[in-house]
């Protein structure tokens, strides 16, 4: 591992300034960037420990929304009563993913902001774009089994890992951002960017913006939320497909639909064209068909991958079957 | 790591008694000599002449209550810390980049502790951060500077072992034992833990603890007949 500055922060403003330069990483939990420090991909020279900030609170807002603190825990936000009560599929997401250890220290921010589990990119012999801009992509003609088919570009296929942010997506979760020039507000639908000619950058983040938290909407009344998460094994691994959904219905007929899709996006992947297709149609399997063909008609296999197109939209189809059957 | 490599008898662990007690370490190196504590002392010399890690852990091993190392003294490149580790505090300096697993082994000779995958994906580092179960690989010690870390070593010693070792044992939870602390820490971490009264539960409850020996039975066995006690 290479060396490094090692700082505490315990305001914001300390913590924004020490991020001046582009190579400081904030810490939180540590489970994502210290095993990418380990392996050389990450390689830090100023480590900005911001534990001490107060952060980690959950609570309700004013409209009647919930605000996760940037340092509130995955296992904290997970079992939060209000998480369970009006964001289930937020829940699910957080908990179907790595261990009860990691989910302890990984905070909500740092889970934000996960980086992909490509092999290439996490093994320092290869080339690749998101790690060595201009380098290459290994994935492309290498094993790209895992990786994306929506969003993808010449320059990278790398896969958002995070079952978190596609709860957040569906949930229209807002991004709130303390930066040297004040504070800001995202929707996270705007807060990744795809890989284009710069795959490097994944987020709108500038150095020194600090992540403050994250805010969660009301929940809309008479919406069933959910998480499904299809994989190789059934514990303690990646999303080969994933979907959360939010929907509702009057009678027959759908009235709100809200789509998010992992394990297939090389951010995490709001379509759009599946809740349009949802939206004003009947509940049925065939509407639940379409809405799936249409969130993955722009998908764009790899050697390998071609299976993630049916696979996703089976998820898509089943987690939508299921949101219709849970009270 | 290299004492890790030689197979270890059980008994030599339990008769360091208080392995942070300075004189209790002397005498273990001068008087008595089990394999262990010659290698780890062995190591730590033999490193100690070349990198700044473990310069930090050498000043680790002096009595470290009478002395607490000051910024002046500290070595180029470390960071001072104090760790509360099983109740005990620790004044250290520490190259930022020792991870709590390292620092528990190597500085402060807690070897109960064990080095698995080393990335998070095995459980056998598995600690107690403020009562929570966390992998002490990924996370660096100076980030825990107001912490109370409990290690195996903490939560029972052979003339009293915590109900959940005991059961380890009475079920013949392990085979190489190699993972079975971490497999403990977990397990009493479990007690505390919104968990199922089910052994599905308790095994989906335990998945961040990895056993290739495969006593995966054995150990819900030992998990439930605890819960079933408390």
């Amino acid at each position: 591992m290479q060396p490094f500055q090692f700082t505490r922060a315990t305001t914001p403003d300390q913590a924004i300034q020490a991020h001046a330069a582009t190579s400081a990483r904030f810490v939180a939990g540590g489970t994502n960037l210290i095993d990418m420090m380990k392996l050389d991909v990450e390689q830090p020279t100023t480590l900005i420990d911001i534990n001490e900030l107060t952060l980690s609170a959950i609570t309700p807002t004013p409209n009647g929304g919930l605000h996760l603190g940037a340092l509130s825990r995955n296992s904290d936000v997970a079992h939060h009563p209000a998480v369970l009560r009006d964001y289930p599929v937020l829940s699910q997401a957080i908990l179907s993913g790595a261990s009860p250890q990691l989910r302890n220290m990984a905070s909500t921010a740092g889970n934000l902001l996960q980086r992909t589990r490509c092999v290439y990119f996490r093994d320092t012999a290869f080339p690749c774009n998101k790690r060595e801009p201009g380098s290459g992509c290994s994935a492309i003609d290498g094993f790209n089994r895992n990786l994306a088919i929506l969003g993808t570009s010449k320059d990278c296929i790398a896969t958002n890992p995070s079952d978190q942010n596609v709860a957040l997506t569906a949930l229209e979760a807002t991004i709130h951002i303390q930066g040297k020039s004040g504070s800001r507000e995202v929707p996270i639908h705007n807060f990744y960017v795809v890989p284009g000619s710069t795959p490097h950058i994944e987020t709108i983040l500038q150095p020194g913006d600090l992540i403050i938290g994250v805010t969660l909407p009301p929940p809309h009344p008479n919406v069933r939320s959910l998480y499904l998460k299809l994989r190789d094994r059934e514990a303690y691994e990646f999303a080969l497909a994933s979907a959360a959904v939010q929907l509702g219905t009057q009678g027959n007929r759908i009235t709100f639909a809200r789509i998010a899709l992992g394990g297939v996006g090389t951010k995490p992947w709001r379509s759009l064209e599946a809740e349009r297709a949802l939206e004003g149609h009947t509940v049925d399997i065939a509407t639940f068909r379409r809405a799936a063909q249409e969130a993955l008609r722009d998908a764009r296999p790899q050697s390998e991958n071609a299976f993630k197109v049916d696979l996703s939209q089976r998820c898509i189809v089943r987690a939508l079957t299921l949101a219709t059957k849970s009270a | 790591m290299a004492q890790e490599t030689i197979p270890l008898d059980d008994k030599e662990e339990s008769k360091s008694t208080d392995p942070t007690n300075p004189s209790e370490r002397h005498g273990s190196l001068l008087g008595h000599v089990s394999r262990r504590s010659f290698l780890s002392h062995l190591g730590a010399a033999g490193i100690a002449a070349t990198t700044a890690p473990v310069l930090a852990s050498a000043a680790a091993l002096e009595p470290t209550a009478q002395h607490a190392p000051t910024q002046a003294r500290a070595p180029a490149g470390t960071v001072p810390i104090t760790l509360k580790v099983n109740g005990q505090s620790h004044n250290l300096s520490l190259d930022p980049r020792t991870t709590l697993l390292d620092c528990l082994r190597e500085n402060l000779n807690l070897p109960g502790t064990k080095k698995g995958c080393d990335h998070g994906q095995c459980g056998a580092c598995t600690i107690h951060v403020n009562g929570r179960r966390v992998n002490s690989c990924l996370s660096f010690a100076v980030m825990h500077p107001n912490d109370e870390i409990t290690t195996i070593e903490g939560i029972g010693q052979p003339d009293h072992l915590h109900p959940m070792q005991a059961a380890f044992i009475e079920h013949d939870g392990y085979q190489c034992g190699y993972c079975t602390s971490g497999q403990i820490m977990s397990a009493v971490a479990v007690l505390k833990e919104p968990v199922g009264p089910t052994d599905d539960h308790v095994k989906h409850a335990m998945y961040g603890n990895i056993c290739r020996c495969g006593a995966y039975p054995n150990i819900v066995a030992a998990v439930q007949q605890v819960r079933h006690q408390s």
